[in-house]
């Protein structure tokens, strides 16, 4: 079967301190991926290359056949295959703050696919009711609670349909219910054939609805396997230490 | 009067001689006090100084509100013109619709304004003596309307145009004292009479090459006429507000078309300059990053004299173009930084996530970053509004006459400034208020969004 996303050895850095050691990560469509790791692993790091935000040094990155190449980010007109192609969503509040809830979801649908207003309303009100929050539609992006912007920027970043969707740190700014509920949104979209790839310290949420889970450790994915291999029989010392540090603080 | 050029602190000319003259027949020293010309009469009723002379006309206005001497001088009106128009401009008649300059405040410009509505010329405006004949010169006026003492000089100074014999109108200079001092103005009419008789102020006048005939009749009939001074100009009337009215309200017109326009170049301007510094290249960040800087680091005053007068010799902008440029350019360095500040507030996060969209980086900054940075500059930008419609006034240094200008002939002609001084505000406020007001809902709107 192809792989949603092919990371091969990748090495990054920033300034001279090497972030990336060689990260190998794959993700196959209707597989939900956790990236796990301690805040400075590299977590959010290979997130960004992927997406095309920041530069990789060596190594291969093929997402749904598009191949990126080590260097500086290419610019956006040479991007667009892997634009369709790859959805995220960000950690920080990074919802258009000027607009709507739906009109964040339309934007890209009217302005980067060129679909009408029309068609573009009515596919983004069934994505907002899919993930429960139509009744937040015309409401703006500073009116709205920490669970209901991060689902609305789900729906944004699920409106081009993309084949892989990266989520950072999802569960951050969600109460232990509301993680439930997002668990169960994501696992939805995976069986509608979406790969996803989480970056997240949150064991129980990775445990409860991960397929497999990628321990990061010092620039490098030092143990992979379904959640129960990993996070209940291992052995390593990495991942025991991220164990320890979420169960002292579940979220940061 | 001017500065001697062998010690510029020093004044010389014939006034400081004829002031000279009336110290010593009060038996003092005199003691040159130097203010604006236009201020002469505002300064002497403050008691900053006794008496004030340097070629201030007598006219009625003057005399109802001061003490005034007898006219010790007898100057005539020219008609200064570029030598290829000595034939076809002789008189003022010959001038209809032709711009002719001459100093604000005199009874020079009193005589424009009073022939314009007659199909006379268009009166335009100076603030020193100098610049009208270099602008005669350079083509940028057909005519210049001011005394012989003052062509002639500036004909010697400079030269390069023509002097019309024939005398559009004759004035007097005298000199000014507070209204109170008329005890003081008594006994510097008898010193002036005397020097007139004993031939001292002929001697004066002819080693300052001023001395002609007329001023040989003038004396002589002065003379004659036994001690009365003039009782002139009493039945000369307080010109009304109403008089005044529709040309405050057409200055103010000026005044808000200059600003309208200098701000809409400002905004312009400052967008480009705002979106080079942010989005531009090294080559391009830093000229700009120079412009910004030199344009906030020198005065507005500097650079619209550097403009209108500096640069004449490569493009003869028309004032009023080279007043909306001068401030537009002014106020894009300040637009920009406003920009440059609002669009780097927009978080990094937003544009990557239009990135992540699939939008173009051009769409990224019309439809996220942009329309967000608008809402923050709105405020800053309406304050700079309000502050170019109050600095359009700086733009008279260069012949354009707005508000402010219009209200200073007024209060000059009227002799107080507090009935064109709140005229003017409320014209002001009328403009900048509403402005506010509109900015201040603009702001609630956005801010519920």
């Amino acid at each position: 079967m192809t792989q949603a996303l092919d990371v091969r050895d990748v090495h990054a850095s920033r300034g001279p301190h090497e972030v990336l050691r060689g990260v190998t990560i794959d993700v196959a469509p209707g597989e939900i991926c956790a990236l796990m790791g301690t805040s400075g692993a590299g977590k959010t790091t290979v997130l960004r290359a992927i997406a095309a935000l920041g530069p990789f040094d060596s190594g291969s990155i093929v997402v749904d056949g598009f191949a990126l190449t080590p260097g500086h980010v290419p610019p956006e007109s040479k991007l667009r295959v892997l634009r369709r192609s790859v959805g995220m969503v960000f950690q920080s509040q990074s919802l258009f703050e000027h607009l709507t809830s739906i009109e964040n979801v339309t934007l890209a649908l009217v302005h980067a696919l060129g679909w009408t207003p029309e068609h573009a309303n009515a596919e983004a009100m069934v994505l907002l009711t899919t993930l429960g929050v139509a009744a937040r539609a015309s409401a703006y992006p500073r009116q709205l609670s920490g669970g209901e912007a991060q689902r609305v920027a789900i729906a944004r970043a699920l409106a081009p349909d993309p084949t892989l969707l990266l989520l950072d740190e999802p569960t951050s700014a969600l109460d232990p219910a509301r993680r439930g509920s997002l668990g169960e949104v994501l696992r939805a979209l995976a069986a509608e054939g979406h790969a996803l790839l989480i970056s997240t310290h949150d064991v129980d949420f990775a445990e409860a609805f991960a397929d497999r889970v990628a321990i990061l450790a010092q620039g490098v994915v030092v143990e992979e396997g379904s959640p129960r291999e990993v996070l209940s029989e291992s052995t390593h010392a990495d991942t025991r230490a991220l164990l320890r540090s979420s169960s002292a603080e579940p979220s940061s | 009067m001017e500065a001697d050029p062998a010690d510029p602190s020093r004044v010389r000319g014939f006034d400081v001689e004829i002031a000279s003259t009336i110290a010593r027949g009060l038996h003092r020293d005199p003691v040159f006090v130097q203010v604006a010309w236009s201020s002469i009469e505002a300064s002497v009723e403050r008691g900053d100084f006794s008496v004030g002379m340097s070629g201030v006309e007598d006219r009625p206005e003057l005399r109802e509100r001061h003490a005034v001497s007898i006219p010790y001088f007898e100057f005539r009106e020219v008609l200064a013109v570029r030598f290829a128009d000595s034939v076809r401009y002789r008189t003022l008649a010959d001038l209809s619709g032709k711009r002719v300059a001459t100093l604000g405040g005199t009874g020079a410009y009193q005589l424009l304004l009073d022939l314009q509505p007659r199909a006379g010329p268009i009166p335009i405006s100076y603030d020193d003596d100098v610049h009208p004949y270099a602008d005669l010169v350079a083509g940028r006026v057909d005519a210049v309307l001011l005394d012989n003492i003052i062509a002639e000089r500036s004909l010697r100074r400079s030269g390069g145009f023509y002097i019309q014999p024939l005398p559009a109108a004759t004035g007097h200079y005298v000199a000014v004292l507070a209204a109170r001092d008329t005890t003081l103005r008594d006994s510097v009419n008898v010193i002036l009479r005397a020097r007139m008789r004993d031939g001292s102020l002929e001697k004066s006048f002819r080693a300052w090459n001023v001395w002609d005939s007329t001023q040989t009749l003038y004396f002589a009939r002065m003379l004659a006429d036994s001690g009365r001074v003039r009782a002139a100009g009493a039945a000369a009337s307080v010109r009304s507000v109403r008089a005044y009215l529709p040309a405050l309200l057409r200055a103010a017109g000026i005044t808000l078309i200059l600003s309208c326009l200098a701000m809409a170049l400002a905004v312009l301007a400052g967008i480009a300059v705002a979106a080079g510094r942010v989005y531009g290249s090294a080559i391009v960040r830093v000229p700009l990053a120079v412009y910004v800087e030199l344009i906030r680091g020198t005065p507005v005053l500097l650079q619209l004299f550097v403009l209108y007068y500096g640069l004449s010799g490569f493009v003869r902008l028309p004032a009023f173009a080279a007043a909306v440029l001068g401030l537009g350019l002014n106020y894009a360095a300040y637009e920009s930084e406003i920009y440059r500040a609002a669009l780097q507030a927009i978080p990094r996060s937003q544009l990557e996530a239009g990135r992540t969209l699939g939008l173009s980086e051009a769409q990224i900054l019309r439809l996220v970053r942009a329309p967000q940075a608008l809402r923050l500059a709105l405020a800053p930008m309406t304050n700079d509004f309000v502050a170019l419609l109050k600095d359009s006034s700086l733009v008279s240094v260069i012949t354009v006459v707005e508000l402010t200008k219009q209200t200073a002939i007024y209060a000059t002609n009227l002799g107080s400034w507090v009935v064109p001084g709140m005229l003017c505000a409320v014209i002001y406020l009328a403009m900048s208020l509403p402005l506010s007001r509109l900015a201040r809902r603009l702001e609630k709107k956005w801010r519920t969004a």
